[in-house]
C-alpha cells in the first residue's frame, strides 16, 4: 500500500502532462492542416455557389500594385480569392454519382436579366372554352391500341396506325349512295376538307389568342382588300337571307344594284313572233345553201396577218431556220388560203376568236 | 416553314422543334454570345475575338466577315443579327484611330440591346502565347471579382453583371469537385479592369478542402473603361422579372388508385401460349427418349388446370 502510492501519484502526474500534451499537440496539428487553406482577409467574400462566384470587396493596395511584379500580385490575389471559394465549395452537400464525386449546387443568387420576356398563358381556345362550359373533362388515351387485323399494338394515329382508313382495298356502298359514285374519291375529299377545316380552325384560334383581326366571310385574307372585292362583299352580305335580301334596307345614300344577275336575253314568250320566224328562216336558208359563208373582213385580216408573219421571218438573219421558216410560210400561206378561200361552214368559228375566249 | 401573316407553319417536325426551341421559356437555356468584327480591325482585336469564342465554345458564334456597324450610333444591325441567330449576348470588336483595340460587350432583351461596355484592350496575352495545357472547352469557369469599385460605383456594377452574365456557363444542379479547373479572375482599378485567366490546381492540404495552387492559362486583358450604353431602370427591371412558378415535370405512365398503390401500364408482346411454363412438376418432366402420349397430354393438361 506504502509502495502503491507514489506509482498512483507518478501515473496521475504524468497523465495530466500527457492530457495537456495531447490536447496542444492536436490543437497544433489542426493549426498546421489549416494553414494550408486559410487566408485571412479584413472583409469578408460574398459568395454565390449557385453560379461559382465570388466577390471580394477589400481595398486593393495600389502600392503593391505599382510595382513591377503586377502579374504577382494579381496571382496571388486570385489564390487566395479562388482559395475561399474553393472551402466555401467543399462546404456543400455531397453525393456519388457514377464513382465520381459531385457537389449539389444551391440556386444562384446574383439575378441576370432574362433573355426574352417571361412567356404569356395563352387564352383559351374555342374548343376549350366549350369544354369548360359543358364540364368535359380531357380524356387520358393510352399511346396503343389493340389491332386485331394484325394482331399487335399499334399507335393510335401516324404512322403504321392500328385502324388505317386510306389502306382498305373495299369499301361497301352505303344504300343511299349513288351507285356511280367513287367512294375512295369522296374519302379522300372529305379528308383533304376536315384538314383544310382543321387549320382554318387553328389559325383562327392564333388570331383571336394574338387580337390580331382577320377578315370575315367572302373577302381575301389579305390585310387590305379593293373596293371592288369589299362592294362585293357587301352584297352578297346582302343576299345572304332568308328572303334573299328583298326586306333589307339601304343604308342613307346607298343604291341597291340593278344589273346583278347572270346575263342572258330571252326572246319573249307570247307578243310578236315575226322576228322570230324571221331567225329561223334564215337559219333554214344558210344551212341548205351550197355555198360557204364568207366573212370578208375576216378573212382580209387574216390574209394580213399571215403576210406579216412571213415577211418578218423573211427578215430574220438565221441560216439554218430559214428553210424550215420558208416551208413552214408556204404551208400557212396555203392554209390562209385554203381558209380564205375554203369551205369554213356554219358553226366552225374562227380561230381568230380564240383570243377574246 | 410557311408564314400566314401572324403564324408560322412548320411543314416538318424538326423545324417545329427549331421553332419551339426559338420561343420564350419559363426556364430559359443558356445565352449563346456572337462575336463579330467591325468595319476595321487591328491584329490585336482579331486575336482577342478568336480567344474568348475559343472560351465560349459551344455557345458562341463567330462571325467571319467583317460588319461596318456602330453599335453605339445604331443598334439595327446588331439585333438583325441577334435576331436570326437566336444570340443575346455579344461581342463586337473594332479599331480606329480614335478608339484604338476597342471591344463592346452587349447584352440583348427581346432582341433590343439592355446593356452595352465599350472597353480598350491595353495590354492583351493570347492564348497561342502561353504555353501550357488548357482545360476542356466546355468547362464553367469560377468568377472572381475584386475591387471595391464593382460595389460602389453604379457602372462598375452593372459591368460585373455583365461580365457574369458572358463568362458564366450553363446553369447546373451538380458540379464534379475536381472539375473545377477554370477561374476568370477580374480586378477593377482605378477605372481599369485587369482579367486575368488561371487554371487551378488542387494539391493535398491537411484536411479534406485542398489546397489551390494557380498557373497562368489563357487570354489575359488589360481593360480600360470608355463609353458605355445603360439600359434605363424600368427596362432593367423588366428584363429582370421571372414567371410565376415552374411545374415540376410529372412522370409519365404512373398513376395511383384511391388506396394509394402506384399503377403503371405494360403493353406486352405477343406471347405463344403453348409454350407457355406455369408450375414445374418434377415428375412430368421429359425424360430422355422416353414420352408417352399420355405423359404429355398430362402435361398439357395439368397448366391448363392452373391456369
Amino acid at each position: 500500500m506504502w509502495g502503491r502510492k507514489p506509482r498512483c501519484v507518478i501515473r496521475t502526474k504524468m497523465a495530466s502532462c500527457s492530457f495537456e500534451d495531447v490536447l496542444a499537440k492536436a490543437e497544433r496539428d489542426e493549426a498546421e492542416k489549416l494553414k494550408g487553406i486559410t487566408v485571412s482577409k479584413e472583409l469578408d467574400l460574398e459568395f454565390d455557389p449557385g453560379n461559382l462566384l465570388a466577390f471580394d470587396k477589400n481595398r486593393i493596395d495600389t502600392r503593391e500594385f505599382k510595382d513591377c511584379k503586377r502579374e504577382d500580385f494579381l496571382r496571388s490575389l486570385a489564390r487566395d480569392n479562388t482559395q475561399l471559394l474553393i472551402n466555401e465549395m467543399w462546404k456543400l452537400p455531397t453525393e456519388r454519382v457514377e464513382e465520381v464525386i459531385v457537389a449539389k449546387l444551391p440556386d444562384p443568387t446574383t439575378l441576370l436579366p432574362r433573355e426574352k420576356p417571361a412567356p404569356k398563358p395563352k387564352p383559351p381556345t374555342k374548343w376549350e372554352q366549350f369544354a369548360k362550359l359543358k364540364g368535359i373533362q380531357k380524356k387520358k388515351k393510352t399511346n396503343l391500341v389493340w389491332d386485331e387485323v394484325h394482331k399487335e399494338w399499334r399507335r393510335r394515329w401516324g404512322y403504321k396506325r392500328a385502324k388505317d382508313d386510306t389502306k382498305e382495298w373495299l369499301i361497301e356502298v352505303p344504300e343511299n349512295a349513288d351507285p356511280n359514285e367513287d367512294q375512295f374519291n369522296k374519302r379522300n375529299k372529305a379528308k383533304k376538307e376536315r384538314v383544310a377545316r382543321n387549320e382554318y380552325n387553328r389559325l383562327k384560334n392564333i388570331a383571336r389568342a394574338q387580337k390580331i383581326k382577320v377578315p370575315g366571310m367572302g373577302l381575301a385574307p389579305t390585310p387590305r382588300q379593293s373596293k371592288a372585292e369589299l362592294a362585293q362583299a357587301v352584297n352578297v352580305a346582302k343576299i345572304s337571307t332568308a328572303s334573299v335580301g328583298k326586306f333589307q334596307d339601304n343604308l342613307p345614300k346607298e343604291k341597291t344594284p340593278k344589273n346583278t344577275g347572270r346575263k342572258r336575253k330571252f326572246q319573249p314568250l307570247i307578243g310578236d313572233f315575226s322576228s322570230e320566224k324571221q331567225k329561223q328562216l334564215d337559219l333554214l336558208k344558210v344551212m341548205d345553201s351550197k355555198k360557204p359563208r364568207l366573212d370578208v373582213t375576216k378573212a382580209v385580216n387574216k390574209q394580213m396577218r399571215e403576210e406579216d408573219m412571213e415577211s418578218r421571218h423573211k427578215n430574220k438573219k438565221d441560216f439554218g431556220k430559214k428553210g424550215r421558216r420558208g416551208k413552214m410560210s408556204g404551208k400557212g400561206k396555203g392554209k390562209a388560203g385554203g381558209k380564205g378561200k375554203g369551205p369554213k361552214g356554219k358553226g366552225r368559228k374562227p380561230q381568230m376568236k380564240q383570243g377574246k375566249r | 416553314m410557311t408564314r400566314y401573316g401572324f403564324a408560322l407553319k412548320a411543314k416538318t417536325r424538326r423545324s417545329k422543334r427549331f421553332l419551339q426551341s426559338r420561343q420564350p421559356k419559363l426556364t430559359e437555356d443558356q445565352k449563346s454570345s456572337m462575336i463579330i468584327r467591325g468595319g476595321n480591325t487591328s491584329q490585336t482585336v482579331s486575336q482577342a475575338l478568336k480567344d474568348v469564342y475559343a472560351l465560349k465554345k459551344p455557345n458562341a458564334v463567330l462571325y467571319k466577315r467583317k460588319n461596318m456597324v456602330r453599335p453605339f450610333d445604331d443598334s439595327t444591325a446588331l439585333e438583325f443579327f441577334s435576331k436570326k441567330s437566336d444570340c443575346s449576348l455579344f461581342l463586337f470588336g473594332s479599331h480606329n484611330k480614335k478608339r484604338p483595340n476597342n471591344l463592346i460587350f452587349g447584352r440583348m432583351f427581346d432582341f433590343h440591346v439592355l446593356d452595352m461596355f465599350e472597353l480598350g484592350i491595353e495590354r492583351f496575352v493570347s492564348l497561342r502565347d502561353v504555353k501550357t495545357d488548357t482545360c476542356p472547352e466546355g468547362t464553367k469557369p469560377l468568377l472572381v471579382f475584386a475591387g471595391e469599385l464593382f460595389e460602389t460605383d453604379r457602372e462598375h456594377q452593372r459591368l460585373r453583371s455583365l461580365l457574369t452574365d458572358f463568362f458564366c456557363g450553363p446553369r447546373v444542379s451538380a458540379v464534379r469537385l475536381a472539375g473545377l479547373e477554370h477561374v476568370l479572375h477580374f480586378t477593377a482599378l482605378e477605372g481599369k479592369i485587369y482579367m486575368r485567366s488561371y487554371k487551378v490546381l488542387l494539391k493535398k492540404s491537411g484536411c479534406r478542402t485542398p489546397r489551390i495552387q494557380l498557373q497562368d492559362m489563357g487570354p489575359s486583358f488589360d481593360f480600360v473603361m470608355r463609353r458605355n450604353h445603360m439600359a434605363s431602370d424600368d427596362l432593367y427591371k423588366t428584363a429582370h422579372r421571372q414567371p410565376r412558378g415552374v411545374k415540376p415535370k410529372k412522370k409519365k405512365n404512373i398513376s395511383h388508385d384511391a388506396f394509394g398503390t402506384r399503377l403503371g401500364r405494360l403493353h406486352m408482346q405477343k406471347q405463344d401460349l403453348d409454350k407457355l411454363q406455369t408450375r414445374k412438376m418434377k415428375g412430368l418432366r421429359k425424360r430422355r427418349g422416353e414420352q408417352t402420349a399420355e405423359t404429355a397430354a398430362a402435361a398439357a393438361k395439368a397448366p391448363r388446370t392452373d391456369e
